[in-house]
């Protein structure tokens, strides 16, 4: 990386915090982005240093009694660790890198973190301001990169802005639907002085967090759902970022309503629960997915009708009436035209909403998704999770930790068959318990993101399940749990195959293999070489005290488990296909 | 069925803006048919007024991306029976051409055009009015030698009573934060 010298040495001779006359004190730019992080109650940062923002990682040495810096060994797993400490934590999770490579490096993880809503704050540095525009060295259009998948950007050319911005920063990725910002700092500024003064923002004329709630509407909804036959809740994200789920379990109790959840509504509602419809989706559970088109009433809380969700929406739920509650307005009415929209929080709607609706139960409609489960048992989850012989499934592993921790652990995936698998057969029991890409589907998310879980989360057990492929895409991040010691159990299903490819080549592509088996390296191998223990499981005798030997474990700990090489994760509403045509049994 | 609506974008006075809002409408493949930026009669808040073609659903969910926007403040969508708005286009005619016969009278009456410049070698007309208008006078002239044309965006003024004032005046009262909720908000 660049360092500038010249610059570099120039400034080094004046950092010092002089004092002035009004009280407050002239510090660098570089200082009041720090300052300000730490008035906001940033303690945890993840980046990667670089020649334009040194002059901050100079003064992070200032500040280490209250700023944790987390070398990654990518800025984008930076971007991933940030997002998955946010996730756990509920607070923002904030992200450093230089111009350039750094910059560009972040924009996996701040797409991902963009289409999944959550809070993020990303500070890049940028060359100085007089050389912006001329193709400088390391010197790109951030700003414009990352315009379509960042909630707002900004660029800093003057240190005094830096207060206000920072605020105005924090105030937008953290309230209405939350999502990622990018501050983009320029050298000069980082250097420059400033009188530091910090006022939090609790006010934008434009943009508008708090929403007058439409009782109107609340009281239509009460109406609808007092009146139905065949009720159901899809419960999605909106639910855990709101932190509606006690809301979500009262509205649903009394009411008798059985819940769905999306894939990052998982873990909203508890897994075992009577009412606990299952997962909606592409390789959902059946019972939801059929069952949507048998419904009167749908009841859409902090969800955005993704087309995994909805399948083919001419043929999605057109026999029933549709309560979207949803805190974007650009998501209502968006894919599926709904009846009645409440365009507000999850949890200030559910509270209001409560004390409208009767007490009711729904016998032999929840029945009927009993009884789908027991097909999906007997034609799936028998097979996949308890298999009498043969090689080793992935619900079979998923499964057993469910069943080793007593659902109680930060399950984080990577994307694919490892992912879906682990939605599937993990039984969550506390809320914010799953870390997943979800609208990104972004492979190579997991071990990062396993790091910022258990960073953000100390407390709990923090288990990741990644495919062989997706660990590969990022596996410079043992270099991080290394560093730091990061105690996260990573469990390989390793099954030779980018799985969820070669399983629609399977399906749709005539069993035509194109490009989707790896030839991999020792992965314990490789663990050995960052100093994790790691066993490899090849057969069935070992797995279970494999896995015990690995949640027992005080540090790190990696199991490479050899997995079924060509199995299917089922059920599927194929592409195009509607969510009632969701198929059980696919041979090829 | 597409239709042409004109959307009135108020948003604050930032750059990038516009940058904002082309993302929106090339992810939907809706070309932008005119556009003109100005202030507005709030003070700072900028006005954009596009013509687009698309059919009332992609408009509705499209203003409503715009709306999202954080720098955005509010966003109305009209069909062309809802405002009042004009073009204004300048041709560069060849002086040669018009002088011969009665055209320049002709042209100016009929199309309440008015002439800005003349030269020996050509002349500079000028003409208010919707598109089709515009386009009608081109075709006249067309056989006379155009040497340049251009036609403006469209400026459009609404005819609703409510005006962007009130919108703000509500939207800064729901968007307040309480004494209470202030305190909360810094304790965290």
């Amino acid at each position: 990386m660049n360092t500038d010298l010249e610059t570099d040495m120039k400034k080094e001779k004046a950092t010092n915090n002089e004092p002035t006359l009004n009280g407050s004190e002239q510090v660098t730019g570089a200082d009041a982005l720090l300052r300000s992080l730490i008035e906001e109650g940033v303690d945890t940062i993840f980046g990667y240093p670089g020649g334009a923002i040194m002059p901050v990682y100079d003064k992070l040495l200032d500040y280490e009694d209250k700023l944790k810096h987390i070398l990654t060994r990518h800025e984008q797993g930076a971007a991933h660790a940030a997002q998955a400490y946010a996730m756990v934590s509920g607070k923002p999770g904030i992200c450093f890198a230089t111009s350039g490579p750094g910059a560009t490096n972040l924009i996996t993880g701040i797409a991902n973190a963009y289409l999944d809503s959550i809070p993020m704050v990303f500070i890049t540095a940028q060359v100085v301001s007089t050389l912006i525009g001329t193709d400088a060295f390391q010197e790109t259009d951030i700003l414009g990169v990352s315009m379509p998948v960042t909630k707002w950007n900004c660029q800093v050319k003057k240190a005094q802005d830096i207060p206000d911005i920072i605020a105005k920063a924090f105030y937008i990725a953290t309230t209405g639907r939350p999502g990622p910002v990018l501050i983009d700092i320029t050298k000069d500024a980082q250097n420059e002085k400033l009188s530091f003064k910090y006022k939090k923002c609790t006010y934008l004329r434009s943009y508008n967090p708090h929403i007058p709630l439409h009782t109107k509407a609340i009281e239509s909804a009460a109406i609808m759902i007092n009146h139905a036959e065949r009720p159901l809740i899809l419960a999605g994200h909106g639910v855990l970022i709101s932190g509606a789920e006690k809301e979500l379990r009262e509205f649903a109790e009394k009411t008798g309503i059985p819940v769905a959840v999306t894939l990052l509504g998982i873990s909203s509602f508890p897994s075992g629960h009577r009412l606990y419809a299952g997962f909606l989706g592409m390789h959902g559970n059946y019972g939801p997915n059929l069952l949507t088109n048998e419904a009167d009433l749908i009841i859409a809380i902090g969800m955005r009708f993704d087309d995994r969700v909805t399948g083919n929406l001419k043929k999605y739920a057109r026999q029933a009436r549709i309560i979207h509650i949803e805190i974007d307005e650009a998501e209502i009415n968006k894919n599926v035209q709904v009846d009645l929209e409440i365009h507000n929080d999850a949890k200030e709607v559910l509270s209001h909403l409560i004390p409208l609706v009767g007490k009711k139960t729904y016998e032999s409609w929840v029945r009927e998704f009993r009884i789908c489960d027991k097909t999906e048992f007997d034609k799936v989850i028998k097979s996949e999770t308890k298999p009498d012989s043969g090689d080793i499934k992935m619900g079979e592993v998923i499964n057993l930790v469910s069943e080793l921790t007593g659902g109680d652990a930060v399950i984080v995936t990577d994307v694919g068959q490892n992912q879906m698998a682990a939605a599937r057969y993990f039984r969550f029991t506390n809320p914010n318990s799953l870390v997943t890409s979800g609208g990104m589907g972004t492979m190579g998310f997991g071990l990062p993101a396993s790091i910022g879980a258990k960073i953000g989360n100390p407390g709990r057990q923090v288990v990741a399940f990644i495919g062989d492929g997706g660990f590969q895409m990022t596996i410079q991040e043992l270099g991080t749990i290394l560093h730091y010691r990061i105690p996260v159990k990573i469990i390989i299903l390793n099954n030779g195959y980018l799985g969820m490819v070669r399983q629609w080549q399977d399906m749709f592509f005539k069993k035509r293999y194109a490009s989707t088996e790896l030839v991999n390296p020792d992965f314990v191998t490789i663990a050995a070489g960052y100093k994790i223990p790691g066993i490899k499981v090849l057969e069935r005798a070992e797995l279970k005290k494999s896995l015990i030997e690995l949640l027992k474990s005080d540090g790190p700990y990696l199991l490479d488990i050899k997995i079924d090489k060509e199995g299917n994760v089922l059920p599927m509403i194929e592409p195009g296909a509607s969510v009632s045509e969701v198929t059980l049994n696919y041979k090829s | 069925m597409k239709q042409e609506f004109t959307i009135s974008l108020f948003s604050e006075d930032h750059i990038g803006i516009l940058n904002q809002i082309t993302i929106i409408l090339t992810r939907r493949q809706i070309n932008i048919e005119s556009i003109t930026a100005s202030e507005s009669a709030v003070k700072g808040v900028q006005l954009l007024t596009l013509v687009v073609k698309t059919t009332p659903d992609m408009v509705r969910k499209v203003a409503k991306q715009m709306e999202k926007l954080v720098d955005v403040l509010k966003v109305f969508v009209h069909s062309s029976d809802e405002i009042i708005y004009q073009e204004i286009a300048l041709y560069k005619v060849t002086t040669k051409g018009l002088m011969s016969g009665n055209v320049i009278d002709h042209v100016v009456r009929t199309h309440h055009a008015r002439i800005l410049e003349v030269s020996p070698e050509y002349m500079i007309i000028e003409k208010t009015g919707h598109k089709s208008e515009i386009a009608e006078l081109l075709d006249q002239l067309e056989p006379y030698g155009v040497l340049q044309f251009v036609r403006s965006g469209r400026v459009a003024i609404t005819k609703q009573v409510k005006e962007l004032n009130s919108y703000l005046k509500e939207m800064d009262e729901a968007n307040r934060f309480k004494p209470e909720e202030i305190e909360s908000y810094n304790k965290n």
